[in-house]
């Protein structure tokens, strides 16, 4: 039994009687009978350090590890560099606080600011937040920066990936805020139906490029619709495409938000991951959460503070623009550490790399009786039928090794690329496919 | 120090990927125009400059960290091992159940352990930290609510000692807030809250012990009262630490609680995040939880919440078990009455009388007779290499000093940091000018924050 206390049994009892109590109930004297468990409560003795280990290796021993991870649809299968997983290892940086006291968190500070520049940088926005929980509830939060006396209804595409929507949609009960699904038509955007929802009363219009199918849409004129009714355009992404594809910026978009996890975090059965929100200079102080800005020490030196304060729940309270306190720190230390092993044109060649695979694949399961669904321009993920039951299928791949993709419904398959995947074991899927349908 | 933008060389960067065994495929349409601006730096370079970086960040590891409210304990190593197997690391999220059954006991085991700590029923693991915890659990509360057709309760209760998380939660969730003046004690003044209660409570949120250290002694008499005017009790477990084990909040009159996992549950702040903000509940709440079904108030994030990071906090329950998890919180009361004890006398206690895991010190005293004020005390600490304690919060005490000491503090360190604090105290009379223009010997002196709210440079320019 490990308890991680630093003082004996004995030192206890001198501290208790230097404090003036003769035991540790009389600590606790104010607590009311009847809720005061003197014994503790009722869960199994501790382990030992080597016992644990052993406990959770147990644990981790039973889930699967897919060696072919071919399903994305949210969360990504990248290559993570060493230098990755050691810079963040840093005890100093995992064991730290949010930097409340700038002068002895300065390494913590720098770390969040050149973060915030490389998603501007990546965005083509032109300023960035310290992170938030998820791309997810980054989407959420968007809304509340764009809503306005007389705007107050929010439109969101239904594109969009359903862990995000229905992310949105909660946040949107809380607040009693209407939330209106764009329809979709061939897998994109009804621009159609877009044009004929904007009203006066719509404040935002959420659009996540590439979509839920991979497709990327026509972001650019969705942005002018949107605009041209006055309303705000914000644009969900995926980083690595970001680095290729027409930026929320170039897209002319007011807020850009993201789940950065393809950024350097594993799949780790969904979390830690990194929601990233950015926006445009008028748009700064509606941002949620902690944003680092440069200034100078009493001696002139450059330095870096928590900023822009008044925004945030500690100082505003019930008037503040989120509740935001604790984000995704060390993640958002992952995504530029990620970012700065790669390089430009890592990163470039990482989603390169992703789309020609994507391409590959579709090309080779179209040969297999895997069809297209949507014939629209795709980055990493597509959308196929099937000859066979995709569940079924799922199961054979699934006893050699392979995670196909996710099952969508009407038994198509959502197909995910990375830079991961190699044509050996493309190949290898696709034959394990056409071996399925013929059976 | 330089940014990291400042040692990149044009040419420089490290070698990754291999060469693409397909065909190239460039998307024709909707190309990326502008210059991606990436820094450009060997592998080595990077390592030496977060190596930099890490050396002016202070940790748990660096030197004592009495950060009120936020309970810096130690966080074993062996935390992070398990969070780094392969055989949670590489899971998909979305990977059939069958296939990922180590996951789900994991999630469990830690549901189970946790509502037997805490006296719930039910627990998600969906939030992601305390705040969203808060927002969470409240929806619960709303939804609850509205499934009876009772829609008039409008209204969160929350006492004006609370974090700022709360009213800034209650809102989120649609609420209007309605704060309550504190006894003088930081206790709830029952008369204020029976005059506050009424059809249009949906509740109250309070977190107990308190933030200014004190156990409410009346916390049966206040969870009554909200339950008789039709609301529920929301417990925020930020100071869970102090009777982790002791006192369960099922067992007060609570209906709701998260827990900070990244708090009392030992997985580290990482500087700022990842945490994880579990909300529990009783089981006439269960069916609003996340994932759950028709009645679900739906997600509040994708996927399962920050997994890992619950499997850092299984990891340590495990370990503590039930004699662990009671000393934790005991050596925690008693570590902050030691320092408390050893301090009073000295330091004005804003209530010098038993305090749970923490205490609140006010300067006020000294900022009207020297001119040195709670900032500058937690800046002369600096000089010490210890981190201060959380500055001017509570706000029902001027010139607050909230202090927590954790129960994974040496005796020495404790002796250390009283022994700091009291020179400190001295300084100030005989030199309040070095004291307030501390720290003297940190790399970086104080910075101007005016100038930076003022100005905003918020990224490098290229």
């Amino acid at each position: 039994m490990g308890n991680f206390i630093s003082t004996t049994e004995q030192q206890q009892k001198e501290m208790l009687q230097e404090a003036g109590y003769d035991s540790f109930d009389a600590l606790f004297a104010g607590v009311p009978e009847g809720v005061y468990q003197k014994d503790g409560v009722n869960i199994p003795e501790g382990l030992s350090e080597l016992e644990t280990e052993r406990r959770m290796e147990v644990l981790a021993g039973k889930n699967q590890i897919f060696p072919h991870i071919f399903r994305g649809a949210g969360a990504y299968n990248h290559y993570i560099p060493a230098i990755v997983r050691t810079v963040v290892a840093k005890e100093d940086f995992l064991t730290a606080y949010t930097p409340y006291q700038a002068e002895i968190s300065q390494g913590n500070l720098q770390a969040i600011f050149e973060f915030q520049t490389m998603i501007c940088e990546l965005t083509g926005m032109d300023v960035a937040n310290a992170s938030v929980y998820d791309g997810a509830t980054a989407a959420a939060e968007s809304i509340f920066m764009c809503r306005e006396r007389k705007r107050m209804k929010a439109l969101v595409s239904a594109t969009t990936p359903p862990q995000v929507l229905e992310t949105m949609q909660t946040y949107c009960y809380g607040r009693g805020a209407e939330l209106c699904v764009v329809p979709e038509k061939d897998g994109v955007t009804d621009l159609e139906a877009l044009a004929s929802m904007l009203d006066e009363g719509v404040a935002c219009m959420y659009l996540q490029q590439p979509n839920f199918y991979g497709i990327l849409e026509d972001a650019k004129r969705i942005g002018e619709l949107v605009h041209e009714k006055g309303a705000k355009f914000v644009m969900g992404g995926n980083p690595i495409a970001m680095a290729v594809i027409r930026t929320p910026g170039e897209c002319g978009a007011d807020v850009a938000v993201g789940e950065g996890q393809p950024l350097g975090m594993p799949l780790g059965f969904g979390g830690p991951y990194l929601g990233f929100m950015a926006a445009t200079k008028d748009m700064m102080r509606k941002l949620p959460g902690r944003i680092v800005g440069e200034t100078v020490d009493s001696e002139g030196q450059r330095g870096f503070v928590l900023t822009l304060q008044a925004r945030e729940q500690h100082i505003r309270r019930e008037k503040a623009s989120s509740n935001i306190c604790s984000n995704q720190a060390l993640c958002a230390l992952t995504a530029s550490v990620y970012l700065a092993a790669m390089g430009a044109k890592g990163v470039q060649e990482a989603a390169m790399q992703c789309t020609s695979k994507a391409h590959y694949l579709q090309k080779e399961l179209e040969q297999a009786g895997f069809h297209l669904v949507y014939d629209k321009p795709f980055f990493h993920e597509f959308v196929t039928d099937t000859p066979v039951d995709a569940e079924l299928l799922m199961k054979q791949l699934e006893q050699h090794g392979y995670l196909g993709g996710l099952v969508l419904s009407g038994g198509r398959i959502l197909w995910c690329t990375t830079e991961m995947n190699t044509k050996q074991e493309m190949d290898e899927l696709v034959r394990l496919g056409k071996e399925a349908a013929n059976r | 120090m330089k940014l990291l933008f400042e040692r990149s060389v044009p040419g420089c960067g490290c070698t990754i990927l291999p060469a693409c065994d397909v065909p190239l495929v460039e998307l024709d349409a909707a190309k990326r125009e502008q210059a991606l601006h990436l820094p450009e730096v060997s592998e080595n370079e990077i390592s030496r400059h977060y190596t930099e970086l890490a050396k002016e960040t202070h940790g748990v590891n660096d030197g004592s960290y009495p950060l009120g409210s936020c309970t810096m304990k130690y966080n074993p190593k062996i935390n992070e091992v398990a969070a780094a197997l392969p055989g949670f690391t590489k899971i998909h999220p979305l990977q059939p159940d069958h296939t990922a059954q180590g996951c789900l006991e994991v999630l469990q085991t830690a549901e189970k352990l946790l509502c037997e700590i805490t006296g719930m029923d039910r627990m998600t693991f969906q939030p992601a930290a305390g705040a969203h915890g808060e927002f969470t659990g409240l929806l619960l509360i709303k939804a609850y609510h509205d499934h009876r057709g009772d829609t008039k309760r409008t209204k969160i209760i929350v006492p004006d000692s609370a974090h700022g998380t709360n009213p800034a939660s209650a809102v989120m969730a649609g609420y209007q807030v309605i704060n309550i003046p504190s006894r003088a004690d930081g206790c709830v003044d029952l008369e204020v809250l029976r005059a506050a209660v009424g059809e249009d409570t949906a509740g109250l949120m309070l977190t107990n012990p308190n933030t200014v250290g004190l156990f409410d002694k009346n916390i049966l008499e206040i969870t009554r009262i909200i339950h008789e005017a039709g609301g529920l009790n929301y417990y925020d477990g930020a100071n869970l630490n102090a009777v982790m084990g002791l006192v369960r909040p099922g067992d007060m009159g609570f209906d709701v609680i998260h827990l900070n996992l990244h708090k009392t549950f030992s997985t580290p702040h990482g500087g700022g995040g990842p945490g994880s903000g579990p909300v529990g509940c009783k089981a006439f709440l269960q069916d609003y939880l996340p994932e759950t079904g028709a009645q679900s108030i739906g997600r509040v994030k994708a996927f399962h919440g920050n997994f890992l990071v619950v499997v850092k906090a299984l990891n340590y329950i495990l370990m503590l078990g039930r004699e662990g998890i009671l000393q934790a919180s005991q050596n925690a009361v008693l570590n902050a009455n030691y320092l408390r004890k050893k301090l009073s006398g000295v330091y004005d206690m804003a209530y010098d009388e038993t305090c749970m895991h923490e205490f609140v010190m006010s300067l006020e005293q000294e900022k009207h007779e020297e001119s040195v004020s709670a900032l500058d005390v937690a800046k002369a600490l600096l000089d010490y290499g210890i981190h201060p304690p959380t500055m001017y919060f509570p706000l029902i005490v001027h010139e607050a000093l909230m202090v927590e000491p954790t129960e994974t503090e040496s005796k020495e360190n404790l002796d250390e940091l009283i022994r700091a604090f009291l020179e400190i105290h001295e300084k100030a009379k005989t030199d309040p000018e070095y004291i307030r223009s501390a720290p003297h010997t940190t790399t970086i002196k104080r910075l101007d924050e005016v100038a930076a709210a003022r100005n905003p440079k918020l990224r490098y320019e290229f």
